[in-house]
């Protein structure tokens, strides 16, 4: 090969951006997986506009797709791109500002003209010095419209189809540029068109004359090289998006407990995937109902609760305000439901396709009447599976709706995920009733967990009336005499209460000797991780508490943080998890980051506020 | 429970501990007693019956039946129900609602699980008031009704429920009156026997916030001459003496008397509840006093499958092909490699 030279790098950050229909999350998705069969460790991160298909070639229309590959352990899928694939003027618009110092632009010079530039608002004829990083990037251009046109000359398609595989050849170029044998991405491809055979063939040729084509450049750029990772366990993995491992956790669950596993949800971003999943397997027995509205959602899990189902329902933040009451409802009936609240800028309609972490207090407060319910938090793509798993075991064992909070950025993106066995996984036992318990009431409970004992329609002696009106302790008919509604207030906290014995305590990671604990929670895992781990490795005595059980707390939580002279709360919203630590644990000083843009953090950013503040 | 036992019961068996606190003369202690007589000759074990109510006076009723009960939230019976049922398509579903609950705030879920067909009993209990919040006109009051909270008359048109039921494709629709005990089981038989979502209409009277709102056809007296008993297969005839019957003039509806103007009982015209066209049926449904009698009994019940049905029958479908089994099965499905 005729190439000056290739650079090693441990990590490198790819963002893939283009009009909403230039199939830029499939490029992303095809580099990211070929470059994780190679060895690499992979994080991406999908950016959608709001809009489904706003005017071609505007700034509203712009769609990213961000790879981070690295040869050693990686968290999140990077703050700004090293190398930036722009398919038009607008798309280089609204990247130029994260694109790193010395980064490569890799742009499809067809569209760089007066129309493209007129679309994108630029004023001059040079895009790149208007925005003033002339001097300090890369530039490969290339023809991708025509190049892809001749690529496909003879094939017989009408134009349009033609340019729809542009996306193909900058993943060729993207290909050579990382020095990725394409024969993956043709087995992807191959998987993804098995039944459109001449689809198929159109994109291996034009992926094939896009890796050529660098090969043939003869640049003075340099290519990359982004060696195996050897600190990841041993195993067989995929790649694997947090909506997609939610809907697989829940799914674990059901066979688990033995359960058949009904969803009552209603479409809303960015949760609707995981329905999408979830009515995909009917092989194994799902039961999904479409309702008519967020409402209906919970509402029907709950009657499928009451009738011996695994009952999950899933949202975001304006459904989960909708499905406010019927919590109440599975608070007050005892029965075990899963909300998954799949977070998204708020409020009212706020940001939908953006992420937040703005719904805590909602879910941990936001009904009428004294109404605990266990919430708990995933923290990266991978981990919302076992998150997933725990709130239907924690659901179906405590007799409580259990809220488990993710949010658009990590049920949308994607981390390596090791394959589980169904054998690995914990045991579930709901708390049944027993044979001899015949005629027990509908409040029967265990009195030291204070969970009560599940039975369902069909069961013959166990007949019972539940209902959302206060019930008797003893009899379990329904009562409104005043020291019984308290005690059994106090009883169904109890019950919530009694959740943290059955949950791991508090691992502090980072500096054993640290004056400064950095506090997180739910999808902030990555930033935090590896900004703490950067700090760590200048030298800086840093460490980090990171929440997945936020109700109840886990049980050291007090004492851990207890230890730090100084405590930083970092969350994607004003500081509602430092609102609810101020009120769990006494004597301490809770200082906040927050970040309230409809992003996540970048690590670069934490380690500044981290530095400054220590 | 044994294949082969024939099971005998009687309403008692489907009789609760619980004292019944409705109002003393309120029409739904006769729908309760009749909703029992008919659970004991259904031959359906108290255990395999959920009763699901929302939120109103008429949604107390599953603490009165000795069967599995969930008294729910304001309007999301229906929502519950469509779960109970879907998750155990074995169970008697039966939902017990009032024009408040129902049309009002659970308007949504109502037409929605009509329009899926799902296997439910629904009673839907119209006082034409809210009797629990102490008189407030509902969205079946008649215009210009004074209330509480209409105090110089409703300006609101009211839905009428069997055009609601009709407009969201029903197959089964039935009328009551609470102290009508014989069409009442006659339509309570014929609603849990349907498979679909049947709705009954019971027609009850409030004492304390709306009485005497179905007067004119509560009264013993003129009962029979103001109302119709609708029955398949059989003329439509009614009143008193029986002599008078129901013709189709246009396009409309008309009372005639048998005996006048040459019109014997074959002129009649005859029910047929299982016609797929809800034309008639609608006409019936909507007739009003005082020129036309108000329809009671079965006024519509066609076959169609079931929503419960067809998920399950999707699933059996989907299950016979896929070679994913397991858990276990669906990992291996996944694109992965070695690390």
């Amino acid at each position: 090969m005729d190439k000056t030279k290739t650079t090693e790098l441990d990590n490198v950050v790819v963002r893939f951006s283009g009009d909403s229909g230039d199939g830029m999350q499939l490029t992303g998705t095809l580099f990211s997986n070929l470059s994780a069969i190679l060895g690499n460790e992979i994080s991406t991160f999908p950016d959608y506009p709001s809009e489904i298909r706003a005017p071609q070639g505007t700034l509203g229309g712009v769609s990213g797709f961000q790879v981070h590959l690295g040869s050693s352990k990686i968290y999140t899928p990077g703050d700004d791109p090293d190398v930036l694939v722009v398919m038009n003027p607008a798309a280089l618009k609204v990247n130029a500002k994260s694109i790193k110092r010395g980064g490569i632009i890799i742009f499809d010079s067809d569209t760089f003209n007066k129309s493209g530039f007129d679309k994108a608002g630029f004023t001059t004829e040079n895009p790149f010095e208007e925005l003033g990083i002339s001097e300090t990037i890369q530039l490969i251009p290339a023809a991708l419209s025509a190049l892809t046109q001749s690529s496909l000359d003879g094939f017989g398609f009408d134009n349009k189809t033609v340019l729809r595989s542009k996306n193909m050849f900058a993943l060729g170029l993207i290909c050579w540029l990382f020095n990725r044998p394409i024969d993956q991405a043709i087995h992807f491809l191959t998987n993804k068109f098995s039944k459109k055979p001449s689809i198929l063939e159109a994109n291996v040729k034009v992926l094939t004359d896009g890796f050529n084509y660098g090969n043939n450049l003869h640049l003075s750029i340099s290519t990359y090289q982004v060696e195996r990772s050897y600190e990841t366990p041993k195993g067989k993995y995929t790649s694997i998006s947090g909506n997609k491992a939610t809907a697989w956790g829940l799914i674990a669950a059901a066979q688990k407990s033995g359960l058949q596993l009904y969803l009552g949800g209603y479409p809303i971003t960015p949760a609707t995937d995981i329905m999408h999943e979830l009515a995909a397997r009917k092989d194994m027995g799902v039961k999904v109902v479409q309702a008519e509205d967020e409402i209906a959602g919970i509402t029907s899990a709950i009657g499928a609760s009451f009738a011996g189902s695994l009952a999950v329902t899933n949202t975001s933040g304006p459904g989960l305000a909708l499905k406010s009451e019927a919590i109440g409802l599975a608070v007050m009936a005892e029965l075990p439901i899963v909300v998954i609240d799949v977070m998204r800028g708020g409020p009212s309609t706020g940001m939908p396709t953006k992420t937040e972490q703005t719904d805590l207090l909602q879910a941990l407060y936001g009904r009428n009447g004294e109404s605990p319910a266990v919430v708990m938090a995933a923290g990266t793509p991978d981990d919302c599976f076992h998150y997933a798993f725990m709130a239907c075991k924690i659901a179906l064992e405590h007799m409580t709706p259990v809220i488990l909070l993710t949010d658009a950025f990590i049920g949308n993106g994607t981390s390596l995920w090791k394959l589980p066995k169904l054998a690995e996984l914990a045991e579930i036992k709901p708390n049944y009733v027993k044979p001899g318990m015949e005629g027990c009431t509908v409040t029967a409970r265990d009195e030291e967990s204070k969970v009560r004992y599940w039975s369902v329609p069909g069961m013959e002696g166990f007949g019972h009336r539940n209902g959302g009106l206060e019930k008797d302790y003893e009899t379990g008919c329904i009562a409104t005499d005043p020291l019984n509604h308290e005690k059994m207030v106090n009883a169904r906290q109890a019950k919530v209460d009694y959740v943290t014995n059955f949950i791991p305590e508090l691992e502090i990671e980072g500096a054993a000797d640290a004056d400064m604990l950095v506090i997180g929670w739910g999808g902030t895992h990555g930033h935090l991780t590896s900004a703490v781990n950067n700090l760590n490795k200048a030298g800086k005595k840093i460490a980090l508490a990171h929440f997945n059980y936020i109700n109840p707390l886990p049980k050291n939580t007090v004492e851990v943080i207890q230890r730090y002279k100084k405590v930083v709360v970092c969350e994607l919203n004003s500081g509602q998890f430092a609102t609810f630590l101020r009120s769990k644990v006494p004597g301490v000083e809770f200082l906040q980051y927050n970040k309230v843009q409809g992003q996540p953090f970048t690590v670069a950013e934490l380690e500044n506020d981290f530095s400054e503040l220590m | 429970m044994e294949a082969t036992k024939t099971l005998q019961y009687t309403a008692k068996d489907f009789k609760s501990d619980q004292y019944v606190r409705w109002c003393p003369g309120c029409g739904d202690y006769a729908v309760l007693n009749s909703l029992q007589k008919v659970m004991a000759e259904l031959g359906v074990a108290p255990h395999d019956i959920a009763v699901i109510s929302g939120i109103g006076c008429s949604s107390r009723l599953p603490y009165y039946t000795s069967s599995y009960g969930f008294h729910t939230i304001h309007g999301r019976g229906a929502a519950v129900a469509t779960g109970v049922k879907v998750a155990n398509p074995k169970l008697s579903v039966w939902q017990i609602t009032g024009d408040g609950d129902c049309l009002a705030i659970g308007g949504n879920h109502f037409i929605h699980s009509v329009r899926r067909n799902v296997d439910l009993n629904v009673l839907l209990f119209n006082n034409q008031i809210y009797g629990l919040t102490k008189g407030q006109y509902s969205p079946t009051t008649k215009k210009g009704f004074v209330t509480k909270s209409s105090p110089f008359g409703t300006v609101e048109r009211p839905f009428h429920p069997a055009e609601l039921t009709f407009g969201a494709r029903g197959t089964f629709f039935a009328r009551l009156l609470d102290v009508d005990l014989k069409t009442s089981q006659q339509c309570m038989l014929a609603a849990a026997r349907h498979k679909g979502t049947s709705v009954v209409e019971c027609l009850v009277n409030c004492v304390i916030f709306n009485d005497g709102a179905h007067n004119w056809i509560a009264e013993k007296e003129n009962r029979a001459d103001r109302i119709i008993v609708l029955e398949d297969g059989k003329p439509m005839v009614f009143g008193k003496d029986r002599d008078k019957g129901l013709v189709l003039d246009g396009f409309n509806l008309k009372v005639v008397t048998i005996g006048e103007n040459g019109i014997t009982e074959n002129s009649l015209l005859v029910h047929d509840a299982t016609c797929q066209d809800s034309t008639l049926h609608m006409k019936l449904a909507m007739m009003e006093g005082p020129d036309m009698p108000i329809a009671m009994g079965v006024i519509r019940s066609v076959e169609e499958e079931t929503y419960d049905e067809a998920v399950e029958a999707q699933i059996a479908q989907v299950q016979a092909k896929s070679k994913i089994k397991t858990f276990d099965d669906l990992i291996a499905t996944c694109e992965q490699w070695d690390m």
